[in-house]
């Protein structure tokens, strides 16, 4: 940096620390033993309750053998219960030795402690006590049972949803991002089309379930449309403002040095776009869970919807939060796997650097 | 001799009765450029003063090709400037840079866009060397000082080789420590490629410091007033007796210009 005066010359991004966000607290290494017992405790004591807490209550509890050894529902609520114990306390001592993630654990703590609580009074009034009121109520190790009874049928309709979702949302996406960006660039289809998009966006894409039906050839395909066309609504309208709000300068810039057409648009007004792309996949996410749900419960041979009905049809509602549950976990990991594509490529915006 | 091919070597750019008038929605118009006429020197340092709103901007945008005039013609290298080109390399007042690109992706847009860019990718870190941001490629213009930014600009211009280069007050917004870094970067890129380069600026010091002729343009509307030559060698100190003299003899005219009569209807 010879030759150069700047006065409170900026650190070079690699080796700036993470400031700690606001509201969070800076958390000691000393203190962070407490923070980390306080996160086991909750679930320790579920544990233990479960396993001390005598059955008073007439429910039948059947064994099943997995794998070979011989493991009632209790047996799997303990084991996960000891999955969550083991998980919380490697991501514990990962986060001993940095500042930033040791606040968001200890930042965690009594959420997760509560947790921990909630889960064992769940236990204690649904199963134990059997005083919430069933069918509608099951205790959680109730709930884990569906997964020993038939483990098999719920993750063939787990699969079932995701390769819906996988197909439905990656074409939603690529036609939203397609025709957003034409209706972005080009003023006259802008005026022509966007106006119909505003309108028809607004319309549950489920509403379209009829049409579907009859215009494709399987009840896959007629989900997969109707999670295109609810993806591609809200994706196409943002990526179509993104696009617009580019800074006129901006294209001046890039004209300057030697910028063609493709160029201003591909590298120029997409990525300026892109915060606002991600905005209109977020959405679109959200609405393409429902519309997959909705669909599955509304007519097709498999998923996780459809599990649903056919639990409920048999008043099976602890198969229902079963399905409720892995839709949970499902939802969350594709949310998470959305978020962590989005934080790469707008890591301009937030100074997120690749370690 | 053949004096027109004389012409076409010594003058690189040559603005003829060039007129511009900016029409808005409603009926008022702002003449913004009214008689430019003006011979730019190959490889020559020009910089053109004069109070905002004098069309300084304008200039540099008709010259850039950005915007049409709407009457007269520009000519660079005896060819109609008709749109934009990575010939005539443009730094903005605010530098624009890409903020989604890193400095060292930053400079090579020009590079890409033009489809140049496996031949010349080497010349990247010469150009993060000569603007001294070495340990910064792989920065966001986020993350890098306002100096700093206007220095990525000019390198993004510059790789480009560009035969004319347009500065629209690049260092308006900057310290004067600052400044004067970029300054002598500017002199030192200047030298190396040959460049024309064109400063639009209202520091008269900078100006004098810089140029080889300083033009000193009047608003409302906008005209060049007079072209003032610099003889002073390289490198010049800011407080010679010379340098104050052209100095003095700048600000009179930049003042005596700014006392012409003005129309009536301004207040
Ligand atoms: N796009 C535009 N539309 C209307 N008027 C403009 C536009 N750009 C500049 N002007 C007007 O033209 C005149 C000259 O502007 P400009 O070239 O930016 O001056 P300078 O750069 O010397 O400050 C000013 O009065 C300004 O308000
Ligand atoms: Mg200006």
């Amino acid at each position: 940096m010879e030759n150069s005066v700047e006065i409170g010359l900026p650190i070079p991004a690699n080796i700036k620390a993470k400031p700690l966000k606001k509201g969070l607290k800076a958390v000691s290494t000393k203190a962070w033993g407490g923070y980390f017992s306080l996160t086991l405790l909750g679930f320790a004591i579920a544990i233990l309750a479960n396993l001390l807490v005598r059955q008073i209550a007439d429910v039948e509890i059947k064994t099943y053998t997995l794998a070979g050894i011989p493991v009632t529902f209790n047996t799997l609520y303990q084991l996960v219960l000891g999955a969550i114990i083991v998980i919380y306390a490697i991501s514990g001592i990962y986060s001993y030795s940095d500042p930033y993630r040791r606040a968001k654990f200890a930042s965690r703590a009594p959420f997760r402690f509560v947790m921990g609580l909630a889960l064992t009074a769940w236990d204690i009034l649904g199963t134990k006590l059997l005083l919430l009121p069933q069918p509608f109520f099951p205790g959680p190790a109730k709930i884990l049972e569906s997964f020993l009874m038939e483990g098999d049928f719920i993750w063939e309709n787990t699969l079932y949803s995701l390769r819906l979702f996988a197909a439905g949302f990656s074409l939603g996406v690529i036609f939203g991002i397609g025709t957003g960006i034409i209706i972005g660039w080009f003023p006259k289809v802008y005026y022509w089309v966007y106006p119909i998009l505003k309108i028809t966006g607004v319309i549950p894409a489920v509403a379209w379930m009829p049409f579907a039906l009859t215009l494709f050839p399987t009840p896959f395909s007629a989900a997969v449309f109707l999670i295109v066309i609810c993806a591609w609504f809200s994706i196409a309208a943002l990526t179509a403002q993104g696009i617009q709000s580019t800074p006129k300068s901006l294209f001046e810039i890039a004209r300057t040095l030697g910028a063609k057409t493709p160029f201003l648009v591909f590298r120029i007004a997409v990525p300026q776009a892109m915060p606002q792309i991600f905005t209109g996949i977020a959405n679109a996410n959200g609405f393409a869970f429902t519309t997959l749900v909705m669909a599955e419960m509304m007519g097709q041979p498999g998923g996780l919807g459809y599990y649903i009905n056919l639990s409920k049809v048999w008043s099976a509602y602890y198969k229902v939060f079963a399905s409720i549950l892995v839709m949970a976990v499902l939802f969350s990991l594709i949310m998470k796997g959305i978020g962590l594509i989005q934080a790469r490529v707008l890591r301009w915006q937030k100074g997120w650097v690749k370690e | 001799m053949n004096k027109e091919l004389s012409v076409i070597s010594d003058i690189i750019l040559s603005i003829e009765n060039v007129n511009h008038t900016y029409y808005d929605d409603t009926d008022n118009h702002v003449e913004a450029l009214q008689d430019i006429n003006l011979e730019v020197r190959r490889g020559e340092f020009l910089s053109i003063i004069g109070s905002s709103g004098c069309g300084k901007t304008t200039l540099l945008r008709l010259i850039a090709g950005l915007e049409k005039p709407e009457t007269g013609k520009l000519i660079l290298n005896g060819e109609q400037i008709f749109g934009p080109d990575p010939q005539r390399g443009y730094v903005f007042q605010q530098g624009g840079l890409f903020q989604w690109l890193t400095v060292e992706k930053n400079i090579a847009v020009g590079l890409k866009a033009r489809h140049v860019y496996k031949e010349n990718k080497e010349r990247i870190a010469h150009y993060i060397d000569l603007i001294g941001l070495k340990g910064f490629e792989k920065s966001y213009p986020h993350q890098i000082s306002g100096g700093m930014a206007q220095r990525v600009a000019i390198a993004r211009a510059l790789i480009n080789n560009p035969r004319v280069l347009l500065l629209d007050e690049p260092m308006g917004a900057l310290d004067s420590f600052t400044r004067a870094d970029i300054q002598d970067k500017l002199l030192e890129m200047r030298k190396e490629n040959d460049t024309t380069m064109i400063l639009v600026t209202h520091d008269v010091d900078e100006a004098i410091y810089l140029s080889d002729r300083i033009v000193i343009m009047t608003p409302r509307p906008g005209r060049i007033s007079e072209i003032m030559e610099v003889k002073l060698p390289h490198p010049r100190s800011r407080g010679g007796s010379e340098f104050l003299a052209i100095r003095k003899d700048i600000l009179e005219k930049l003042h005596l210009a700014s006392a012409l009569p003005q129309p009536e209807y301004t207040i």
